[in-house]
């Protein structure tokens, strides 16, 4: 089965979020709120969009409380993944 | 009541980054027209325009914000931190409340939306990104600029074509006269896109003309309409006395007069309003035609434009009475960018007391009655320029900057001129 890992959610936060190039998170910024890392609510609208683009999978109205950090994001898409939605 | 002074020039041109490098660029008489580089103009009947050379936005912008932003407001954004920075204002020590921005956009994040709607057509609207919702607004430049400084005045945006850029001005000196100490104005535009060159083909009036060279000659006996531009400029406008008190390091003159109006509707047989709002603007500065020392002329390049404001002009001044210019055949017409970026060129004019050339124009058509300036700039005492534009749709606009008040640091009166004017106070409204 496909995982969804931090990874992947940095190449996406560095195509469509306006991520550094050559950032990342370390260990604690992963629970983190999106907002303050930086990124508004329209970021994270387009993560989301994206994650389903990439990952054929829907992403629901209930996704911007489910993802509040990237920790959330990564486990949030993984239980999606294994419902096989 | 304290005069609006402008303290800071930040200049995104064609032909020139910053005051310094724009200048001596338009003294020389250098020019940023060239072929469509952004897109392949090659299907298209325009295949020129001014672009602005070496701006690289992931330099001097954050990524998160240039993902959510269109070129135009890249664009806005450097030059309002020029001006910022011109103006060594520190907008994080001074008031929040009492700066605010009020800028000009002509057609907002024309090139954003093209990615944007290539994206709905190719893959579906699945892939339309969340910032398309406000990455086109006419807004997005005002309000990134705001978020970016901590500036929370009154602030706002004005889409009057050509003529929003002084319309901005306008506005901004409506606020300081209540509401703020400091506003950013001006104003930016970039609409050199395929969908954004489409839109303005509309008009009939932009030049299909091959030669960078031959291309845009307004009141030229061969006119041929004008091609479009990017960029534009951004003016830090201030109340006198804050200037005074933050010791402002450059005052480069004061807005003295504002006007605007509409034109009747096409076929009405009523004649265009040019006229009015130029002697409105020096009513409003509390001046004679006497006291103009030099017109920077909307110079729209369609002959009967070209006529229409060559009559005004003669009306108002008399025939030949007044040097008139348009650089603008430099960079070609900016659209909400064009009459911010004049009046930053005409208050460098009276500082450094020469005018600037229309270059690529020999001699304007006769019968225009226009003493236009070729070619070469002109040494000339300079104490008040006056800044006219035409928006497509019926704008017309015009502002009146002049030297600066003896008190904010500008140079003695001119004498002669004072002679001339109606107003007992004819320098500070």
């Amino acid at each position: 089965m496909r995982q969804f890992t931090t990874d992947d959610l940095t190449a996406i936060m560095r195509g469509c979020a306006g991520m550094d190039q050559s950032g990342g998170f370390n260990g604690a910024e992963l629970h983190v709120s999106y907002s303050d890392l930086g990124y508004d609510s329209l970021a994270v609208l387009e993560i989301q969009a994206e994650i389903q683009r990439r990952f054929g999978i829907p992403v629901g109205d209930d996704a911007m409380d489910a993802m509040p950090t990237p920790a959330a994001t990564v486990s949030y898409v993984n239980t999606l993944l294994r419902a096989g939605v | 009541m304290s005069a609006a002074v402008i303290t800071g020039i930040g200049v995104i041109a064609p032909n020139g980054i910053g005051v310094a490098d724009y200048w001596a660029a338009v003294l020389s008489g250098r020019s940023g027209i060239g072929p469509i580089s952004r897109f392949d103009p090659s299907p298209y009947p325009v295949r020129l325009a001014g672009q602005v050379a070496g701006f690289d936005p992931a330099a001097l912008i954050p990524p998160k914000l240039i993902v959510q932003t269109d070129n135009w407001t890249h664009l806005g954004l450097h030059a309002a931190a020029l001006a910022l920075a011109d103006a060594a204002a520190d907008t994080g020590a001074l008031a929040e409340y009492e700066m605010a921005v009020v800028t000009a956009s002509s057609s907002g994040g024309t090139e954003f939306g093209q990615r944007e709607i290539e994206k709905l057509w190719r893959h579906g609207p699945g892939h339309v990104g969340a910032y398309q919702s406000i990455a086109w607004f006419y807004a997005a430049t005002t309000g990134q600029i705001s978020i970016r400084h901590g500036m929370r005045g009154p602030s706002g945006v004005i889409a009057a074509e050509q003529a929003g850029g002084l319309d901005a001005i306008g506005q901004a000196r409506r606020v300081l006269r209540n509401d703020a100490s400091l506003v950013l104005t001006g104003g930016t535009d970039a609409s050199l896109c395929p969908y954004g060159l489409v839109a303005q083909l509309s008009t009939g009036w932009l030049s299909t003309h091959h030669d960078p060279d031959l291309a845009y000659r307004p009141f030229d006996p061969q006119a041929c309409g004008y091609l479009p531009g990017e960029g534009g400029a951004m003016l830090v406008a201030e109340d006198a006395g804050h200037a005074a008190a933050r010791n402002a390091p450059h005052v480069y003159g004061m807005i003295a007069g504002y006007a605007a109006a509409f034109d009747p509707a096409p076929g009405s047989g009523r004649p265009p309003v040019l006229e009015w709002v130029i002697r409105a603007a020096l009513s409003d500065a509390h001046v004679v035609p006497g006291a103009v020392d030099v017109i920077f002329a909307d110079a729209a390049g369609v002959p009967e434009r070209d006529q229409a404001e060559a009559a005004a002009i003669r009306a108002v001044f008399g025939p030949g009475a007044v040097p008139v210019t348009a650089p603008k055949t430099m960079t070609g017409r900016l659209y909400a960018g064009g009459g911010a970026l004049d009046v930053a060129t005409a208050l460098l004019a009276l500082r450094d007391g020469v005018v600037p050339p229309t270059t690529g124009v020999r001699a304007p058509a006769a019968g225009l009655g226009l003493d236009l300036v070729c070619t070469e700039p002109r040494p000339a005492r300079l104490r008040s320029a006056l800044v006219l534009a035409r928006g497509y749709g019926g704008f017309n606009s015009a502002v009146l900057v002049s030297a600066a008040p003896a008190a904010s640091g500008g140079g003695g009166p001119n004498k002669e001129k004072e002679a001339m004017t109606c107003g007992s106070s004819p320098r500070t409204t």
